[in-house]
């Protein structure tokens, strides 16, 4: 037993010789993830491409049902069965995109590891917190139990958490929601990967503990020199984190850059809109927040033009018929698909377009209000 | 920095969980009222420590009770030193229950052990892989099932444990313990597809949870995941369910002694002394009743022990 051990440790060295330190650490490729379901396929992932360095930072952004939970399973591989998956996915210059379950259990947990949205669920409530965590470092790492006890032991103090040595001994429904996510951290982190997704990683915890658990991330990340792709709903937990910055809507990437880069010029009219929904403390009190009126597509027969364009104030009827591609020539870096960017003169005339006939190309309406751009029903109430 | 009370949002509805402060004293963790074991199912576990501690020990202890001067067809009851009094061969009916608590405990642990062992991993399996597996694996719970448990029994007891008039006409008597075994792995079969389904269904709900998903993406292997993740969560559940099957598997049994194919002499069990004992119900009714009573008493316990299982176990009754 302990030999075969030992050689399964070996193997895995082998697997793994040193991956050259040059070329990005994730290089993905047009990938498509489609759910086979009754009413047909639905296009959760549609042509995603994107990169990412050893030690960086992505932040994928969009909306409930943007896909951006299922883009990071998808690279990870960790979808369900009714699922078809194409495209290319490199890591450390290794192509995983076509990969089996087999293959793929050699990068989970010491290569790309994963922290969910729901620490209540996503640790087993009925195992001590402290075997959650030594169970894939015995496992991967082949190491004795008393070295793995230690192991978690320091892990969970560099999470933040007290008294240590007694939290390893109980169980997941004795901590508080924000210990538990910090557990989580753990078990991700036992093994160092060298990329973690975060998927959603504060979504379910209180409003107080959010930064903290982000500041944890970014600490333990720049301490491993380890790349994230932090998936939020929320631009505000992005803004400040991620070197990168993407977009989704639809199953597609809208925009992508540089996340300062992409606060500043904002040009998809989907990121402006998220951006607008965030409520703001120099606001005065009672402003109308700007929610993005309508609902995202149907996956299963998405629209034929841009997939914003029905709850686009900026629409035209260019935007119904053809889909415009994501494209980077008008701001080097700076990647968004749109006809009609924001802050550009061909976007501002066709607001002042649509504004004028008080409806948009999509048949959606739209008119200002006070200083603001009112859209779909919030129109003259 | 670091939260010192669990927070508002997401403490657990139920009792209040201790405060994290090094020398606080442990707060006394009260459970709420439909988890407590209470008396009833003290009085259960009493009955059945009986059960259990007198069916290995009085058969060691009393080796040979038989009365003297018992005489078939006259009560017994009271002669001092035999309190439950004695059966027309003249034995000890305290040793005659305990004898048949061996045997009727053995015959329902065993179906159910066979039922849990089997039964139990091709559930975690049909549950945990789902798709075509489960389709197949659940069609043979089904067929399982569908075959009347007696008629089974009846059978295969018939076919591999009866006695029989050999080809010289000599009778063969078949062992006793072959007729237990053939009892045990008749009702186990029976016991399979009912603890299969209960795991199964346990298996389906407990899998789609996160901190599976959270276990593969830490590079777990299916056989893991299933072992260390998913049973210990399904493990309440087939345990309850495992409880009644005993009870069941008991009162089989005894059916089955009253069909003539329950133990076979020298073993008795609670079925085998009723069916003795039914003939003379007229005039010595204990013979009856006192196997009547254990097995009444010891369904009643393991039933009620089962729901205090169930109960302290579901994690929606324990407000987590």
């Amino acid at each position: 037993m302990r030999s075969f051990r030992r050689s399964r440790a070996r193997r895995a060295e082998e697997r793994f010789p040193d991956a050259p330190l040059d070329g990005p650490l994730l290089d993905v490729n047009e990938i498509r993830t489609y759910f086979k379901t009754e009413r047909g396929l639905v296009r959760a992932v549609d042509g995603v491409s994107l990169t990412l360095e050893r030690g960086k930072t992505l932040g994928v952004v969009g909306e409930s049902g943007s896909g951006k939970s299922v883009l990071s399973r998808s690279i990870m591989g960790l979808l369900p069965s009714n699922v078809e998956r194409r495209g290319s996915i490199r890591f450390e210059g290794r192509e995983i995109g076509s990969a089996d379950t087999e293959t793929m259990r050699q990068y989970w947990g010491t290569q790309m590891s994963m922290v969910f949205q729901d620490p209540m669920t996503s640790l087993n409530p009925v195992m001590r917190v402290g075997n959650q965590i030594t169970e894939s470092l015995k496992y991967h790492l082949d190491v004795s139990s008393d070295y793995a006890d230690e192991t978690a032991l320091a892990l969970l103090t560099s999470v933040g958490i007290p008294e240590a040595e007694r939290r390893m001994r109980e169980y997941p429904h004795q901590l508080s929601g924000g210990m538990r996510q910090r557990v989580m951290i753990a078990i991700a982190l036992a093994c160092g990967p060298k990329l973690l997704f975060a998927d959603e990683p504060t979504t379910a915890l209180d409003v107080t503990v959010q930064a903290q658990i982000l500041e944890l991330l970014q600490a333990q990340q720049r301490e491993r020199f380890m790349a994230v792709v932090l998936v939020t709903h929320d631009l505000g937990v992005v803004a400040g984190r991620a070197d990168d910055t993407a977009v989704m809507y639809a199953g597609q990437i809208v925009e992508h850059a540089r996340t300062r880069e992409l606060f500043t010029h904002t040009s998809h009219p989907y990121t402006e809109a998220l951006l607008k929904s965030i409520p703001k403390l120099a606001q005065p009190s009672h402003t109308r927040l700007e929610a993005i009126s309508g609902r995202p597509p149907d996956l299963v027969n998405p629209p034929a033009g841009c997939k914003f364009a029905a709850r686009c104030p900026y629409a035209q009827p260019r935007c119904l018929e053809s889909e415009p591609p994501l494209d980077d020539t008008a701001r080097p870096g700076h990647a968004f698909r749109c006809f009609f960017p924001v802050g550009t003169d061909a976007g501002r005339d066709a607001l002042e377009r649509n504004l004028t006939a008080g409806v948009t190309a999509s048949g959606m309406r739209v008119g200002r209000e006070g200083g603001q751009i009112a859209t779909g029903s919030a129109v003259g109430v | 920095m670091l939260e010192q009370s669990p927070s508002p949002a997401v403490a657990p509805a139920g009792p209040p969980p201790a405060t994290p402060v090094a020398d606080a004293p442990k707060e006394k963790f009260v459970r709420p009222r439909s988890q407590r074991i209470g008396i009833g199912g003290w009085l259960a576990v009493v009955w059945l420590a009986i059960v259990l501690v007198s069916a290995v020990v009085i058969p060691m202890v009393i080796k040979d009770a038989a009365i003297p001067g018992a005489v078939s067809g006259q009560g017994i009851l009271k002669v001092s030193g035999h309190p439950l009094g004695g059966d027309n061969a003249g034995n000890d009916m305290i040793l005659q229950l305990a004898k048949g608590a061996r045997s009727s405990l053995l015959v329902g642990l065993g179906a159910v052990l066979i039922g849990l062992f089997i039964g139990g991993s091709l559930g975690l399996i049909a549950g945990y892989f789902r798709g075509r597996i489960d389709t197949a694996l659940s069609s043979f719970f089904n067929i399982l099932l569908a075959i009347p448990q007696f008629v089974l029994a009846v059978a295969l007891v018939s076919a591999l444990a009866n006695d029989s008039i050999g080809n010289n006409g000599i009778p063969v008597v078949v062992s006793a313990h072959r007729r237990l075994f053939v009892l045990i792995f008749a009702l186990g079969i029976v016991a399979i597809p009912i603890l299969a389904r209960i795991t199964r269904a346990n298996t389906l709900q407990w899998a789609q949870r996160e901190f599976v998903l959270a276990a593969r993406a830490q590079g777990a292997k299916n056989r893991r995941i299933m072992v260390r993740e998913v049973l210990p969560n399904v493990m309440p559940a087939m345990f309850s369910i495992a409880l009644l099957g005993i009870a069941v598997a008991m009162v089989a049994e005894g059916g089955l002694s009253i069909l003539g194919v329950g133990v076979h002499l020298p073993n008795v069990s609670w079925g085998s002394l009723i069916s003795a004992g039914y003939p003379f119900l007229s005039t010595q009714p204990y013979l009856v009743f006192e196997p009547i009573v254990c097995l009444f008493l010891t369904v009643l316990s393991l039933n009620y022990l089962g729901d205090v299982v169930r109960a302290r176990f579901d994690v929606r009754e324990s407000a987590l």
